[in-house]
């Protein structure tokens, strides 16, 4: 257990420290330099000193050469110092301080949504013996992965906002803001988890250990809410860290949509800038979130199912075939 | 990883779809420079004007502002030491009663108004014109006050003859220097604020003399501004005399266009920036109007660098001109909001003079071609000695309209026998490319309500993206104008360079950029400055 647990976060700096170099190269091969781009969109147009931009460039160390520049960032970024913006010249981990609290509510409430509806879906959708019933909740997760977030958010803030006016169109303060692009950015999430949920609720109400349920007389419903979603939310589970990831790249769109103030909306427009010194603590950060999730993920496996680091032991026994014997009616 | 959002291209599919609807949308759509009280009464005082902002204002602080959006919001905090009247372009007292300028345009002296006090309780004085000078030239430098700093080029220093006077000295003419004067960037802040860094400057923890302080700043979110009560040296621009009408204004930030539209329509906003063309229709269609005015500057158009491909020809560059239909450009793409160029500077900049030249003549172009030596090709593409009559042109999307307006011109060139690419690039590619000179042609307008502006951008010691090498004759004009302080005897140096610019092919005008500023029923008198950014200290609130 220590060994899986001390390869596990090994694992997870290794994670961190490759995104945050890759972030890095990135930003350092774009062709353009932030400084011109701050200085430029600073001036519409006008002539700007070169000597100007040149003492910006150094007040950034942007005229160091690069390896200085990559090992700087680096070990002030250890310490959880990410310098200035050049766009607007915060500190950047206040900058995503000020972002996060935002993104931190909209998420949270989004993916409340998206476990609640998701899994609803999932479970009558696999439930229900009503085959129009049965296919029209089929047929809703692809959907809900299909229909751009954007467009969803318009449509919601056309109809609740502008026609109906039941809740206000932009800002990020209370539980009202927070209702439509909540139910916006759980629409995919949502999705996701259904669709999983629900192909794996299918695989094992065709295990062999539901017909013997089925012979001890258990109902649909109990084997169902028993075995069957203890079973199929493993799945489910294991993609937490994509839903997370889905969640982050949401909110770049959503927060924009409804003008709040979050860290994705500080991503979109700290890329179009090229805010380097942003883009790295915003690309940090959610790797230490994604980083985190899948810790927390794989840290709790073995209380869901033992059988996930005695396999690692043992490694002869594999799931599924083994299924049946864990049953107990 | 989240590069390409699907923000990003449904924003420039909307622009895309805005182009196309725009010739239909936008007849019924008439345009003012500001909204009329005729039918509201008197002005009332009081209320909050709520307002939003198309993207997020970048720093609090004047004298580090920039872009539009900053600008409407830390306008109203400072006033400058003159204004400038947007009708005529004539410089008027508003923090100097009036000023002296000496024969050669490079020693400036401002007698001041007295009584006047900035928001923190301590009073205006020559000695606060000087630490704020001095500030932006040796403290935010052209780095963080990249305008400021480029209108005080050759700064020698101020001297406080008395607390009530004045006088800033160049080491060189410096004309621009007094329209300079009235732009928010070279506005007032009190010494206390002038002593903080450039970065505490913007948090917004800085006072002025101006008719609003800051109530709140929140960075990316929103900003809250507040009347300051006792106002009462407003410039000789300004509409009424006294305080400002508005008790509060609120900014928020809403980037996406259609939400700024339905927020306005469905009242719970007040007036928006940047409203869409194709928006228009919505707003009117809720009592609002579109208010416009359109951008002193250079207005849209062609910089050739002269250096590369096809374009080193002088001939090919001067057919250019006429072989656009800058009319049809205006008619199809951007509706009566918007003007074609008729010079190479937009017709609200003082000195501007409209060049017979910038005419629609297809045939013209075509016998300039000819006589050039330039003959079709079996495709219609003109060739001469082996070399395509092609070039790309570099822009970026920063103005919704630009692919339309460029796909037209396309079309419109390939008649008289060029072929035009157009190489479509993300703003800061455009930036560094440009800064490369990595380009045959580059698209893009700017703004500045001065005739300095042909310095800046075609000047031998400007940006000079065109690579040009001297210009005698030009060049001899531009250091002129900078030296004449009649306003009229420069005017005349202004409209010879306007003229040479063109004939020598540096700038191939097409339409002028107009502001669009979405306001409801109950706006009043919300004005535009001479520069085309919002001036709110006459705007009230009607029916409440």
């Amino acid at each position: 257990m220590i060994r899986y647990l001390g390869l596990r976060v090994l694992q997870a700096i290794a994670v961190l420290c490759a995104t945050f170099t890759v972030s890095f190269a990135v930003l350092f091969l774009l062709p353009s330099d932030p400084v011109s781009i701050a200085v430029d969109s600073a001036s519409t147009g006008t002539t700007v000193d070169a000597a100007a931009v040149a003492e910006l460039q150094a007040r950034y160390g942007l005229d160091q050469p690069v390896w200085v520049q990559y090992w700087n960032s680096l070990s002030h970024a250890v310490r959880g110092d990410f310098g200035y913006s050049i766009a607007t010249g915060q500190s950047v981990t206040e900058a995503i301080g000020n972002a996060v609290p935002s993104t931190l509510a909209l998420a949270s409430a989004a993916l409340l949504l998206a476990v609640v509806f998701g899994a609803a879906v999932a479970f009558l959708a696999t439930y229900t013996r009503v085959h129009w019933v049965r296919n029209l909740l089929f047929s809703l997760p692809p959907l809900g992965v299909a229909v751009p977030t954007f467009w969803v958010g318009l449509i919601l803030l056309q109809l609740f906002s502008f026609r109906l006016k039941a809740f206000p169109a932009f800002g990020d303060q209370g539980i009202a803001t927070l209702v439509l692009p909540a139910v916006t950015l759980a629409l995919p999430t949502g999705a996701v988890i259904a669709q999983v949920l629900a192909a794996s609720l299918q695989t094992t109400w065709r295990q062999p250990f539901i017909e013997a349920a089925r012979a001890k007389g258990a109902s649909r419903w109990q084997i169902q809410t028993r075995h069957a979603l203890r079973l199929s939310s493993i799945p489910a589970f294991t993609i937490a860290g994509v839903l997370v990831g889905n969640l982050l790249a949401g909110s770049v769109v959503v927060e924009t949509v409804f003008s709040r103030a979050g860290v994705g909306r500080l991503t979109q427009t700290s890329v179009m800038a090229q805010d380097i010194p942003v883009v790295q603590g915003i690309v940090v950060l959610s790797s230490v979130v994604y980083v985190l999730v899948n810790l927390a993920v794989d840290l709790l496996y073995p209380l869901i199912d033992p059988r996930i680091v005695e396999g690692r032991r043992s490694s002869d026994r594999s799931g599924g075939a083994d299924v049946e014997e864990k049953v107990h009616v | 990883m989240l590069l390409s959002s699907p923000h990003r291209g449904a924003r420039i599919a909307a622009g895309i779809g805005a182009a196309a609807v725009l010739a239909t949308a936008l007849t019924a759509c008439g345009g003012g420079s500001s909204s009329s009280s005729a039918d509201a009464g008197p002005a009332q005082p009081g209320g909050t004007l709520r307002y939003g902002l198309s993207q997020a204002p970048t720093c609090a602080d004047p004298a580090q502002s920039g872009t539009n959006q900053t600008i409407y919001v830390a306008r109203q905090v400072v006033d400058s030491l003159t204004d400038q009247d947007p009708e005529t372009g004539e410089l008027k007292p508003w923090l100097a009663e009036s000023w002296d300028t000496d024969a050669d345009a490079s020693s400036f002296t401002f007698h001041l108004k007295e009584g006047v006090t900035f928001s923190d309780g301590t009073p205006f004085t020559a000695e606060s014109v000087k630490k704020n000078l001095d500030a932006i030239v040796n403290t935010l430098t052209g780095a963080k006050a990249a305008l400021g700093a480029s209108y005080l080029t050759g700064y020698k220093g101020t001297t406080v003859i008395d607390p009530q006077t004045a006088q800033v000295d160049f080491a060189a003419p410096n004309a621009q220097f007094l329209q300079a004067s009235s732009t928010p960037q070279l506005g007032i802040l009190s010494d206390s604020s002038v002593a903080k860094s450039a970065e505490e400057r913007c948090a917004g923890n800085i006072s002025g003399t101006g008719p609003f302080t800051y109530a709140d700043y929140q960075q990316d979110k929103s900003v809250t501004l507040a009347k300051r009560a006792g106002y009462d040296w407003g410039s000789d621009v300004f509409g009424h005399d006294g305080e400002a009408y508005l008790d509060t204004i609120e900014f928020s930030v809403v980037p996406e266009s259609g939400v700024r539209t339905g927020s306005l329509s469905s009242g719970q906003l007040d007036a928006i920036s940047d409203a869409l063309p194709q928006d228009a229709p919505q707003i009117e269609g809720a009592g609002g109007q579109v208010l416009t005015t359109s951008n002193p500057g250079t207005p849209f158009g062609f910089q050739p660098n002269v250096t590369r491909g096809p374009l080193v020809d002088p001939v090919v560059r001067s057919a250019l001109v006429p072989a656009i239909n800058r009319q049809e450009l205006v008619d199809t793409v951007l509706g009566p909001n918007f003007k074609p160029a008729t010079s190479t500077l937009a017709s609200r900049t003082p000195g501007y003079v409209a060049l017979p030249d910038v005419t629609f003549d297809p045939e013209k172009a075509k016998s300039i071609l000819d006589q050039a030596g330039w003959v079709p090709g079996a495709d219609g593409i003109r060739e001469k000695g082996g070399q395509k009559l092609s070039f790309p042109v570099l822009f970026s999307s920063v103005f919704a309209g630009n692919q339309a307006i460029l796909e037209l011109v396309q079309q419109q060139l390939k008649e008289v026998g060029v072929d035009l690419q157009l190489n479509l690039v993300s703003t800061p590619e455009a930036t560094a490319r440009q800064n490369a000179k990595d380009f045959d042609a580059t698209y893009y307008n700017s703004t500045r309500a001065d005739g300095d502006i042909l310095r800046t951008q075609f000047g031998l010691e400007g940006r000079n993206l065109n690579s040009r090498g001297p210009i005698p004759a030009l060049d001899d004009v531009l250091a002129k104008q900078l030296a004449t302080t009649d306003p009229a005897a420069r005017s005349a140096l202004v409209a010879d360079a306007q003229k040479q610019v063109l004939d020598n092919g540096l700038w191939i005008p097409t339409v002028e950029l107009s502001q669009a500023i979405g306001a409801g029923p109950n706006v009043q008198d919300l004005k535009f400055e001479a520069s085309a950014r919002l001036q709110f200290f006459d705007a009230w609130i009607s029916g409440r």
